[in-house]
């Protein structure tokens, strides 16, 4: 069989690993710069045996992908920065409830309405800790339009077996760009299928999850009738309990703990050039493309650059920087935003090397040349040609 | 396309000899077998505890799945009904139930999906979700507990709070008029909609019936007793008392007059608005199918 590859824009990427990962619902409201992947729902979901709805707003389309989830079905939906914000209720009570769906948000210039046809990296830090209370967080940051596709299906996997709404973080750039891509053969790609609870209905409530094994919860209308709530419940019965402290700091460290137990099976983080790098670039997303670029320029000049590129962003690759800080002398952190992931890189590189961060919040692709100057200042005494 | 239209345009006038379903009152034991426990948190005096025995009825009266019924339930004292019905439930956030109960219908279109929520969750926080869910005619029953106050957080005013009514957020009394459930409901396109006092036990069994029977959006709003602070505050303390005053304010539907009401504060009970309409899942399905059906060429 000849292998075809096809023109596919990240946003469509997004919609078509969906499928392919078994989501059968969708509900969204239109939002730029994300509403191609509502519309080729819209028209694919129907013809696998799929539901699409338009909900009226943000908040409504979360609720209805967490009510769609619980009552068995893959479910997800896209939007970007202002119905993020909205959504963040819900994906508390996703986390709360332990409810896998999956969040799309193609990134856009803000605060509010700000820039909406513009990428940013602005809402890193709001898929980390934009629902109230301690809770965890899976994110991806695809970097290319087969990403959009390879980690919508890997965001599918990781929601059903942890039970945990994850994020997946596109932006402008990335959603609406066009690359060739070979989609892989169905099959090709692990899909991980919800599962039944292996006990009597009567059972249930006696069998508690624990970090190296997540129970599936049956879905409503089934005869276990489970009790779905986000109040603060016991782990094991379901049913809420406000007034035991003991309980309280149970489920909330479960909650927490069930993704960070977890954290090397679920990290992802791509080096490039990284075995003899004395100056690194962590970069993540459309910046990433850039920082690759300038890796390839200055290794054709001889000079020890590499790349560090965190596919999954939470929980936050530490390890992978700790290392790195062991290695480099420098690490610079170009993104589309103010410093939001550089904090983080700072804290884990811990003193051990430099941090220089660069950011641009004008709407705009941060460049190779931009990068390249970052670069060139860490190595002073190099004559660069000019290439 | 215009097919379509036709399909779901196409409204039937209630056939004039439509009939609530009449529920036979169940026991004790029979209504317990569907709670996971006798025991709430509602204070004394409050009448929820009517209005969920009053829902168990239908439930039982319609042989109803026990296993194929799913409760949603917003935030807010009637809220807490999701954790005390032995069904499939979900008690979300505070004014979604309708969002969530909308994916969950779609995504199983053979559940019966009910729908608790309060009057401040499901006219204030939630007011869109209920418009909207009103528009599509989905078939869902919501059950709105309304005790004309947000009884949880301590006694503030809600959109069914009357006018001049005392609460501790509108101590000076409440200069805002209150939401009319029921009209609102059918102006954006429920196509049942009925009230229902904790006084009249049976006619809110049987009206709170003919919602889940109804194939499309029904509406019961299930008027509620608040002794503790909307009664303490504008009526009476006292439960008994409480609901004599409901009962007074109460007509039934065919005795109502527009201006007596105006004059006396009274409100209508029992059905009072009940259409056909293309119901959303199985419009839904319907294109779904033909979508389908297309792409296989």
């Amino acid at each position: 069989m000849a292998v075809t590859a096809v023109l596919l824009q990240g946003n469509e990427a997004v919609a078509e690993g969906a499928i392919a990962a078994g989501a059968r619902f969708f509900a969204g409201y239109p939002i730029t710069p994300s509403t191609e992947i509502a519309e080729v729902l819209s028209r694919r979901l129907p013809q696998v045996g799929g539901t699409f709805i338009q909900m009226e707003d943000e908040i409504a389309s979360i609720a209805a992908v967490c009510g769609a989830s619980l009552a068995g079905k893959k479910a997800l939906t896209a939007t970007s920065g202002p119905g993020f914000s909205l959504m963040q209720e819900m994906i508390g009570f996703a986390a709360m409830a332990q409810i896998p769906c999956v969040i799309v948000d193609v990134m856009r210039g803000g605060p509010s309405t700000g820039l909406p046809t513009e990428p940013s990296q602005g809402d890193v830090m709001q898929a980390r800790w934009g629902t109230h209370g301690e809770h965890s967080v899976i994110a991806l940051v695809p970097s290319s339009v087969m990403e959009c596709y390879t980690l919508t299906v890997e965001a599918f996997n990781l929601s059903e077996q942890y039970r945990t709404p994850v994020i997946i973080l596109s932006d402008a750039l990335i959603g609406h760009m066009r690359e060739a891509v070979v989609l892989p053969e169905p099959g090709a790609l692990r899909i991980a299928e919800r599962g039944e609870p292996d006990c009597e209905p009567d059972e249930y409530d006696t069998v508690s999850s624990t970090l190296d094994n997540i129970l599936p919860r049956p879905p409503l209308g089934s005869p276990f009738k489970v009790h779905v709530t986000g109040l603060v419940y016991n782990r094991r019965s379901g049913t809420p309990d406000t007034s035991d402290p003991a309980a309280a700091a149970d489920l909330g460290l479960y909650l927490r703990e069930k993704i960070y137990h977890h954290r090397d099976a679920i990290m992802r983080v791509e080096e490039t050039e990284m075995e003899d790098a004395e100056v690194a670039i962590f970069a993540y997303g459309s910046v990433a493309r850039s920082a690759k670029a300038v890796v390839k320029w200055a290794r054709a000049q001889g000079v020890p650059v590499g790349m560090v590129r965190p596919i999954t962003l939470w929980p936050f690759p530490t390890t992978a920087v700790e290392l790195m800080a062991e290695q480099v002398r420098t690490v610079i952190v170009p993104e589309m935003n103010v410093k939001q992931m550089s904090w983080e890189v700072q804290a884990a590189v811990a003193g051990r090397a430099k941090v220089v961060d660069f950011g641009r919040i004008d709407g705009k692709l941060i460049t190779p040349a931009e990068i390249k100057e970052l670069v060139k200042a860490q190595f002073r005494y190099h004559r660069w040609e000019d290439v | 396309m215009t097919a379509l239209v036709d399909e779901q345009r196409l409204e039937e006038p209630p056939s004039g000899d439509y009939q609530l379903p009449k529920i036979k009152p169940h026991t004790t034991s029979e209504i317990k077998a569907h709670l996971r426990s006798a025991k709430t948190l509602w204070c004394p005096g409050c009448s929820n505890g009517t209005i969920t025995r009053a829902l168990v009825d239908a439930i039982l009266g319609l042989a109803l799945d026990p296993e194929k019924v799913v409760i949603v339930a917003g935030i807010g004292c009637s809220g807490r009904v999701s954790a005390y019905l032995d069904y499939s439930t979900v008690h979300t956030a505070h004014g979604r139930a309708l969002a969530v109960a909308t994916g969950v219908k779609a995504a199983d279109p053979s559940l019966h999906v009910i729908v608790a929520m309060g009057d401040g969750d499901s006219s204030a926080i939630g007011g869109n979700h209920l418009i909207h869910a009103a528009r599509r005619n989905i078939d869902l029953t919501a059950v709105v507990f309304n005790n004309s106050i947000y009884g949880m957080t301590g006694g503030q005013m809600s959109p069914t709070t009357h006018l001049g009514d005392k609460s501790t957020t509108s101590v000076y009394g409440n200069v805002e008029p209150a939401f009319d459930l029921c009209e609102l409901a059918h102006a954006a396109g429920a196509t049942y909609v009925a009230r229902g006092t904790s006084w009249a036990y049976q006619q809110l069994v049987n009206v709170i019936a003919g919602g889940l029977a109804h194939k499309g959006f029904s509406m019961v709003e299930a008027m509620s007793i608040c002794p503790v602070y909307y009664g303490r505050f504008n009526l009476t303390a006292d439960p008994a008392e409480f609901l004599r005053i409901q009962k007074e304010h109460a007509v039934p539907a065919s005795k109502f007059d527009e201006g007596e009401s105006r004059v006396h504060d009274h409100y209508p009970v029992g059905l009072l608005h009940h259409t056909e309409r293309a119901e959303f899942v199985a419009s839904l399905a319907k294109v779904n199918e033909r979508a389908r059906e297309a792409s296989r060429g």
